[in-house]
C-alpha cells in the first residue's frame, strides 16, 4: 500500500517537471528514402538513454534532428518544455521559424560527434573556452578556470595546450566530452562516440561517460556499445528502419528481448 | 665585364622599385577588397549574386591582364561621359590609377576562385561543432570557417601575390617608369640588353622570393597544428642497430 502510493508520488512530481527532452512523431524523408516514420521520445532529468539500432536505422538523424543539425519534416521537439517553433518553408518542408531560439536551445544541447570535430587550429584549452565565452558571453577567466577543472576530470589536462591532430582519438574524444560540458549543458547528446576509435581506446571514452551517467547528467547516446546500454542507461531504445521497434529498462530488455529485430540484433553482436 | 654600367643601371633600377612597390600594394589591396565582396556575392546564395561574380570571373580571367590595361587606359577615354565625369576622368586620364583599377579587377576575379574554394573545403563537421555548440552564423564565420579558411587559401593566395608583382611589369606599357619601364628606356638608350634586363630580372626575383618567404613564414605561425606534435618533434629515435 505505501509503495504504491510512493510510486504515485514521484510520477506526480516528475509530471510536474517538463521532460528534459520530449520529441513527439518526428518524421525525415532524405529524398524517397523515410529514415524516420514518426518517433516520440521522452527524456526526463537525469535519465541516460541508449538508442540502439543497425546501421540507417536513422539513430544518428534522430539525434541532429533533436539539435536540427537536419530539419525534421515533421514532429515536435521540446527541451525542458520549450518547444522549438517551426514554420512552413517553400516546398511542403518547415524550417526553423526562430533561428534564435535554436542557437540557444543549441547551447544547452551539447553533442559529442563520432569523428570528434574539435576545432583543428585551436588547442584544446581554446576548443573549451571558445563557446562558453562567445556564446554564453561568460568571463573568459572564469570559462578558463573551469576548462582547466574540466580536463583533469578526464584526464588530459598534461594535453591542454596541444591541437587535436597531436591527440589520440580517446584524447581527442575526451576533449570533446569535456567541451560539451564546459557548456553546463541541461541534455548531452553522443553521436556514436566511440565507432570512430581504436578497441583499445574505448574504454577510456566510456569510462568518462559512464561517470557523467553517475553524477546524473541527462544523456541521449546514440552507441553499438552494447555493455555500456546494458550497465549504465536507464532505457534503451531500439530502432528499426526508422521506427520504435523496442523501448523499456535496459536490464529486461537485454534478458528478455521482446521483439524478433531485437533479438536478432544482440544475438548478431554477441557473435 | 662592365661593372660600373650595371651598377649604374642598378641603381636606376632601384630607383624605380618604389613606384613598383606603390602600384604591385594598391593594386592588391582593392584587389582584396573587390575579391572578397565577390567571395560574399557569391557565397551569398542569391541566384543574380552567384551569375554576376561567375560573368566577372569569365571575363577577367579569360581575356588577358595586358588587354584589360589597354581598354581601361585607352579605350574608356573614348566614351565622353567618361572625360566629362568629375570622378571618373581623374582615375581614368592618369596611367598609375588606371594600371591599379585593371590589376586590382584583374587579381580580384582569380583569388575570388580561391576564397570560394577555399571556404568550401572547410570540413562540414567543424562547422556542425559551431553550429551544435549555439554559435550564430556570425560567431561561427569568425571562430572557425574564416580562420580554417584563411589558412586553406594561404598558399593559393601567395601565389597569386607573386603573380602580381610580376604583372607590375606591364605598367611600363601605359608610360609608367617603374623598374621595367625604367630598364626599357635604358636599354633603348644603350642597346644592352643583357645587363640591363639581367638587373632587372634579379631586383623581381629578389622581391619575390622575400614576399614568398613572407608568406610562408605567415603560413607556419598560422599552423602549428599541422607540424609534428611537440614531444614528437624532440624525441628523436634511435637509429635501430642492425643486426
Amino acid at each position: 500500500m505505501s509503495a504504491s502510493l510512493a510510486a504515485a508520488a514521484s510520477t506526480a512530481s516528475s509530471a510536474n517537471e517538463a521532460p528534459a527532452i520530449s520529441v513527439k512523431d518526428m518524421r525525415k524523408c532524405f529524398g524517397d528514402h523515410e529514415v524516420l516514420k514518426g518517433i516520440s521520445l521522452e527524456a526526463h532529468k537525469g535519465d541516460v538513454i541508449s538508442i540502439l539500432g543497425s546501421s540507417g536505422s536513422g539513430k544518428s538523424t534522430l539525434l541532429r534532428c533533436i539539435n536540427l543539425l537536419e530539419t525534421p519534416d515533421s514532429g515536435e521537439v521540446r527541451v525542458d518544455g520549450e518547444l522549438i517553433k517551426m514554420k512552413p518553408g517553400r516546398d511542403g518542408n518547415q524550417l526553423p521559424a526562430d533561428i534564435r531560439q535554436v542557437e540557444r536551445i543549441r547551447a544547452n544541447l551539447a553533442m559529442v560527434f563520432q569523428s570528434f570535430n574539435l576545432w583543428s587550429h585551436m588547442t584544446v584549452l581554446e576548443n573549451l573556452v571558445a563557446a562558453p565565452t562567445h556564446v554564453l558571453k561568460r568571463p573568459r577567466a572564469e570559462c578558463l578556470e573551469q576548462a582547466e577543472a574540466l580536463l583533469k576530470r578526464v584526464g588530459i589536462w598534461e594535453r591542454r595546450n596541444y591541437y587535436p591532430p597531436h591527440m589520440s582519438g580517446g584524447q581527442q574524444q575526451r576533449a570533446a566530452i569535456a567541451r560539451a560540458l564546459a557548456m553546463n549543458p541541461k541534455v548531452m547528446l553522443f553521436d556514436e562516440p566511440t565507432s570512430a576509435l581504436d578497441p583499445e581506446l574505448v574504454g577510456e571514452v566510456l569510462r568518462v561517460m559512464r561517470s557523467l551517467a553517475e553524477e546524473g547528467r541527462t544523456m541521449l547516446v546514440v552507441t553499438h556499445e552494447m555493455g555500456f546500454a546494458r550497465d549504465v542507461s536507464s532505457q534503451v531504445m531500439f530502432l528499426h528502419k526508422g521506427e520504435v521497434d523496442c523501448l523499456g529498462e535496459p536490464k529486461e530488455m537485454f534478458a528478455r528481448p521482446s521483439t524478433q529485430q531485437f533479438k536478432q540484433f544482440i544475438t548478431n553482436f554477441n557473435k | 665585364m662592365d661593372y660600373n654600367f650595371y651598377l649604374s643601371t642598378m641603381w636606376s633600377v632601384l630607383k624605380a622599385l618604389p613606384l613598383t612597390l606603390e602600384i604591385w600594394f594598391f593594386g592588391i589591396a582593392f584587389g582584396l577588397v573587390i575579391a572578397t565582396g565577390l567571395t560574399w556575392l557569391r557565397a551569398s546564395g542569391y541566384k543574380s549574386g552567384e551569375y554576376f561574380t561567375r560573368a566577372y570571373v569569365f571575363v577577367f580571367r579569360g581575356s588577358p591582364l595586358l588587354v584589360q590595361l589597354y581598354l581601361i587606359y585607352f579605350g574608356l577615354s573614348q566614351f565622353d561621359f567618361v572625360r566629362h565625369s568629375p570622378i571618373l576622368w581623374p582615375i581614368l586620364r592618369d596611367p598609375m590609377y588606371c594600371t591599379i583599377v585593371a590589376m586590382a579587377l584583374n587579381t580580384a576575379a582569380y583569388e575570388s576562385e580561391i576564397f570560394r574554394g577555399a571556404l568550401r573545403a572547410v570540413p562540414v563537421g567543424q562547422i556542425e561543432a559551431a553550429k551544435a555548440f549555439g554559435m550564430s552564423p556570425i560567431t561561427r564565420f569568425r571562430l572557425v570557417t574564416l580562420p580554417i579558411a584563411l589558412r586553406l587559401a594561404l598558399p593559393a593566395y601567395s601565389t597569386e601575390i607573386i603573380l602580381m608583382t610580376k604583372a607590375t611589369a606591364l605598367a611600363s606599357v601605359v608610360t609608367i617608369m617603374e623598374m621595367m619601364g625604367t630598364a626599357q628606356k635604358i636599354q633603348h638608350d644603350t642597346f644592352r640588353p643583357i645587363e640591363v634586363l639581367t638587373c632587372a630580372g634579379v631586383v623581381y626575383l629578389l622581391l619575390n622570393l622575400s614576399i614568398a618567404r613572407l608568406f610562408a613564414w605567415v603560413e607556419y605561425l598560422l599552423s602549428p597544428h599541422l607540424r609534428p606534435a611537440p614531444e614528437q618533434s624532440q624525441q628523436i629515435k634511435p637509429v635501430p642497430e642492425v643486426l
